[in-house]
């Protein structure tokens, strides 16, 4: 076979396995920081620190009973899951994460193959992962309707909202780096940024960075919008018939759409992978994404959750506003 | 080869989902294989290196199929069959028939069209956003901007249908309703009175 091809199915084994097992890890480090935040110790008793809570976790998951209520339309009610997490994954596959490098001939079987930096290379990665991730909020969407639980039908009624409200807010917010830079790739991001910390874009658009922070919380659920299964309204949302693994990937496909969002970030706004000093560029990428990760932590722990149509008038009436003005005015400040 | 498989694999997928949306009674599964429907589509124009199309009928399609899941949430019960009034059948053999003709149609198109040459060719080396662009600001421009003021003629109407109570709280349209439900339990019993 074609050694680029041998290379790339090596890249999504890759992704695949790094990224769910870091959501795995996800889920640990936020019960941690969160507890730490409110002054408790979180994870302690499994393992050192903790740490093996997160194989207990997965053993509990994979061996509980995956139910399947009664009336619920079982098709959907088993796929839904699957979107959610697919979705997740599918984003990813066009995001440029580390550089194109060859396996050494001496390696058995792969020997010779070209693993390149981004699995798909399209040239318009931010419109594919935006619109990747809006379908991701299918699955709640599907779950809820097809579980034959008012709670259920609740959450995907806050589902179709939140969708409607947020993606607004994201493509304008993106539009405005992207009329700066010219392009709709990824790649060329990171390269506009490689002068040091004064050459990224966060300085010359903090409206649009904010905007864009506020509007990926909503679009993984994070907690000022987690409107989607809001326990002390409606019992656990679109997740309240799940059990078993089915649930575990919908918070599968949420930590790995959390890390997402953080490359996103640090890929459009703070530099990317450029070098930064002293700092080699993969360590800088990965101690951004770390920040962004963390920096939904720290919102979850700092904020208490808004209501439905306070999200609607925040997204409608505050930020669209505000995020058209900013497309305008570096509109105007692009053509002088 | 993968380009062949995987256009086979969306047209497949393709066609068996809109299948699914025409026949099936179910609100849910007709509205999920739509929405999955739109997303096969968009592997096409992927494979035809339209990378910027493919992603806008993502974009545009999955908020689009959203918008349609609120209105079939309110209207039906996801988890029971429709039951489907069938009016007329003249009228369901006239819309069925011009379908079909219409589809022969389309597929006679590319034959006939054969030795027609592209105008305006695609530049060389201009990204898929820019060429789009071209196009769109150049030969369509009329036809955009008369879309624009279309749409926009539309969202000041749906504003002006739907934002007649915009300026009341919310609460105080449930205190309303809360009022008058007293207001009619106190007729109700003057009408027992009686």
């Amino acid at each position: 076979m074609d050694p680029l091809m041998i290379g790339i199915i090596i890249k999504i084994v890759l992704v695949l396995a790094i990224v769910s097992a870091l959501a795995g890890f996800g889920t640990y480090l936020e019960r941690k920081v969160l507890a730490y935040m409110q002054r408790r110790i979180g994870p302690a008793h499994v393992g050192p620190l903790g740490l093996l809570q997160i194989v207990a976790d997965g053993i509990k998951l994979l061996t509980k009973e995956d139910i399947i209520p009664q009336n619920a339309n079982r098709i959907i009610f088993m796929i839904a899951p699957a979107v959610t997490a697919a979705t997740a994954f599918i984003a990813l596959s066009a995001v440029p994460l580390f550089p194109t490098f060859t396996i050494p001939t001496s390696f058995p079987l792969i020997g010779g193959a070209i693993v390149p930096s981004t699995i798909a290379d399209i040239n318009i990665g931010i419109l594919f992962m935006l619109g990747v991730m809006g379908s991701g909020l299918y699955g709640p969407l599907l779950a809820g309707m097809a579980q034959a639980n008012k709670w259920g039908i609740l959450g995907s009624a806050r589902t179709a909202v939140q969708f409607l409200s947020y993606e607004v807010i994201t493509g304008l917010s993106l539009l405005a780096p992207i009329m700066l830079v010219g392009s709709l790739s990824l790649l060329d991001f990171n390269n506009a940024q490689t002068g040091g910390v004064g050459s990224w874009i966060l300085w010359q658009q903090p409206v649009a960075f904010i905007l864009f922070l506020i509007a990926g919380f909503a679009e993984t659920n994070r907690t000022p919008f987690d409107l989607l299964e809001h326990e002390a309204e409606i019992v656990s949302g679109y997740a309240t018939e799940y059990s078993g693994m089915r649930w575990g990937m919908f918070f599968i496909g949420e930590y790995a759409n959390m890390i997402t969002i953080s490359i996103m970030a640090s890929l459009i706004f703070v530099g990317g992978y450029a070098p930064l000093g002293f700092i080699p560029g993969w360590i800088a990428i990965i101690l951004k994404i770390s920040f962004f990760f963390f920096l939904m932590l720290w919102v979850r722990a700092s904020w208490p959750h808004v209501r439905p149509d306070q999200l609607m008038w925040f997204c409608w009436k505050v930020l669209m506003p505000i995020a058209v003005i900013n497309v305008m005015i570096t509109g105007i400040v692009v053509m002088i | 080869m993968f380009e062949q498989i995987a256009f086979y694999f969306f047209s497949v997928a393709t066609i068996v989902l809109f299948l699914i949306t025409a026949f099936s009674k179910n609100v849910l599964y007709a509205m999920s294989a739509l929405a999955a429907g739109m997303v096969m589509i968009s592997g096409f124009f992927f494979l035809l290196d339209a990378d910027f199309l493919g992603a806008v009928q993502l974009v545009v399609y999955v908020g689009a199929v959203m918008a349609l899941y609120a209105f079939g949430m309110m209207f039906f019960d996801a988890t029971k069959d429709v039951k489907e009034k069938n009016a007329s059948t003249t009228l369901v053999v006239l819309l069925g028939g011009s379908v079909a003709l219409l589809l022969t149609l389309i597929f006679i198109a590319p034959i006939l069209g054969a030795n027609i040459e592209a105008s305006y060719p695609p530049l060389e080396g201009a990204t898929n956003p820019q060429s789009v662009g071209l196009i769109l600001f150049t030969k369509y421009l009329i036809p955009f901007e008369v879309a624009a003021l279309m749409l926009l003629v539309a969202m000041i109407a749906g504003i002006i249908l739907a934002g007649k109570k915009m300026d009341i709280s919310l609460t105080d349209i449930e205190e309303d309703i809360a009022i008058s439900e007293e207001e009619e339990m106190i007729l109700d019993e003057k009408d027992g009175e009686k």
